[in-house]
């Protein structure tokens, strides 16, 4: 058992949809996982179950030995596991600093400390300002978030995700809707993390997932039809019929 | 700091808030007196609402029972023959902490309007039980005959007297919610009010940093309404009437929310308004309507109502805000 997250048999039905079937992956430490699949096949429901937003209707998910299926989101946080989301989530009526520093303060003990200046505590400031620094936002430190363009908005819901000094990273399309020049950026700043982070990527941009990846699953609705390294992946019949809407180029066995 | 229109309206109204007694004693008029101590005493209960409304994003439409909480403590202890002001205090804010603590507790399992329903029910069932208790007075009050004892330390009964302890309770509260607001407490309340569902996900037990903003609040505005009733001499159920609610949040709304002066200005510019607009229509208005039999003046709130909508509607952030507009503007 030395997957850092292992999740077996995860099983979500919205009414009569069935939204994750029976889903089972292991994602060692150090893995950059890749999640693909066409729109509507559960990917964010998937990372959403993952991380405690709705919980599974069956199956089990442990994470570093422990079992997390039941548990809230905030103690997920606690043993390491932090998210981005497909939709930007930020602190819009707060500073970019405070942005990250909150991400910071969340993994520094509780906050019932009533009485000494958050905002002049080095000890959140300093964090938070080399996060953004890695993130290349520090020049926008004092900027509101409500004020950065969409590409930086993007940046700083990575930022905040690694502000927490997390052991794995559940990234939702942290590519979604950027453009050219921004996607490269973040590419950049994902091969760098990813030789520190284990990294679950969900992501609909197939060069950022080819170039990226250690592994890929993938997801048509909900169910788990490959799971194997790139060219495996790339060469997979199964998956160029439902998810590249192809059937001419049946290559190579189908790999489970 | 730099100087500008936002701080010197606040150090000014500090400042005459301070020389009010000075005023009264000079004109010899002690009806100036007892409607600032009423100004006082509200700002601290429209303070304590900002806290977790402004701040906090939690809109309580029920927070006058607390005023009504902290008034019966002391009410109903001086009915029964205790008039320490020792005991009476310390257990108002101890009774209010625990209603809110119950009721935050369960309220706050809920979000947006239902939320607000949901505390506006809890505040309407306090209220009933208020006019239930026919041993106090039920929905008549109950008298208060003797002011909170503090043996020699202080007079509660001298009215100068009476209102430096409510004004240095309101700058205490001020100072406090000061501290905590920019304080890590503060910080995490904030960002639940902004985004809840990213606070948790990036490590914070929501809740319970809400629930004790929500105490806290409560706490505050127990003592309120023990100041409350000491200045009324008399507590009844209609401090807890619902409208009570509703102009507490009026006066965090038209002052400013999320900013530490506005429940403050916002209390006087209401209570001043409540003064002033009936007066002043009825020098106006009201010669207009003789023949008629109606007099304008006793429905002011005609007034008062497109003033509040003129207010949302244009000036977000109230009073306070739009001072701080102002400031920005100036090349200073």
């Amino acid at each position: 058992m030395s997957a850092l997250l292992q999740v077996e048999n995860l099983a979500k039905r919205f009414g009569g949809i069935v939204a994750t079937d029976d889903v089972v992956f292991n994602i060692p430490e150090g893995e950059l996982h890749a999640v693909i699949g066409p729109n509507g096949a559960g990917k964010t429901t998937l990372i959403s179950q993952l991380f405690g937003q709705l919980m599974p209707d069956s199956g089990r998910v442990t994470f570093a030995g422990t079992d997390i299926t039941r548990l809230p989101m905030h103690q997920r946080s606690a043993l390491g596991l932090a998210r981005s989301f497909q939709i930007t989530s930020l602190f819009l009526d707060l500073s970019v600093l405070d942005n990250v520093a909150l991400a910071v303060q969340a993994h520094a003990g509780h906050s019932f400390h009533f009485w000494r200046d958050a905002r002049k505590q080095s000890e959140l400031r300093d964090p938070a300002r080399a996060v953004l620094d890695r993130a290349g936002l520090a020049h926008l430190g004092n900027r509101s978030a409500a004020a950065l363009s969409h590409g930086e908005r993007r940046q700083l819901e990575l930022a905040m995700a690694l502000a927490g000094s997390p052991r794995m990273l559940l990234l939702d399309e942290p590519m979604a809707g950027l453009g050219p020049e921004e996607s490269a950026r973040m590419v950049d700043m994902l091969r760098e993390l990813k030789r520190k982070y284990t990294i679950l990527l969900v992501e609909h941009d197939m060069e950022a997932v080819f170039a990226l990846a250690d592994r890929i699953t993938v997801l048509v609705y909900g169910r788990v039809i490959a799971s194997g390294p790139p060219d495996e992946i790339r060469g997979n019949a199964q998956v160029r019929e439902a998810y590249l809407g192809e059937e001419d180029h049946v290559e190579g066995a189908v790999n489970g | 700091m730099a100087l500008n229109l936002r701080t010197l309206v606040a150090a000014l109204l500090v400042l005459a808030l301070l020389l009010v007694p000075v005023y009264a004693a000079f004109i010899g008029n002690n009806f100036i007196l007892s409607v600032c101590t009423r100004m006082v005493i509200l700002a601290i209960a429209a303070t304590s609402l900002n806290l977790i409304m402004g701040y906090g994003g939690m809109v309580s439409f029920g927070h006058a029972a607390y005023l009504g909480i902290g008034g019966y403590v002391v009410g109903i202890l001086a009915f029964e023959g205790i008039y320490s002001g020792f005991i009476q205090w310390p257990l108002a804010l101890v009774v209010s902490a625990v209603f809110a603590l119950v009721i935050g507790a369960l309220s706050l399992r809920t979000k947006g309007v239902y939320f607000i329903m949901i505390t506006l029910a809890f505040a309407q069932m306090i209220y009933y039980v208020g006019v239930s208790l026919s041993r106090y007075g039920a929905d008549d009050g109950l008298t208060i005959q003797r002011r909170s004892q503090f043996g020699d330390l202080i007079n509660m009964s001298h009215k100068a007297t009476f209102y430096y302890v409510c004004l240095a309770c309101l700058f205490i509260t001020l100072f406090v919610v000061w501290r905590l607001v920019n304080s890590r407490f503060g910080m995490a309340i904030q960002g639940a009010r902004s985004n809840d569902t990213r606070m948790r996900a990036i490590g914070f037990p929501t809740y319970r940093y809400k629930l004790t903003c929500f105490v806290i609040a409560g706490t505050i505005c127990g003592l309120a309404g023990a100041l409350l009733a000491n200045h009324t001499d008399f507590i009844s159920p209609a401090v807890m009437h619902w409208t009570r609610s509703g102009d507490l949040i009026v006066m965090v709304v038209l002052g400013g929310m999320a900013t530490l002066f506005g429940p403050l200005i916002g209390t006087v510019a209401f209570l001043a308004l409540e003064e002033a607009l009936p007066f002043v229509m009825s020098k106006t208005i009201d010669p207009y309507f003789i023949p008629s039999g109606i007099r304008p003046s006793e429905y002011w709130q005609i007034i008062l109502g497109p003033l509040l909508l003129l207010v949302v509607l244009f000036a977000r952030g109230g009073i306070d805000g739009f001072l701080a507009r102002i400031s920005d503007k100036e090349p200073s």
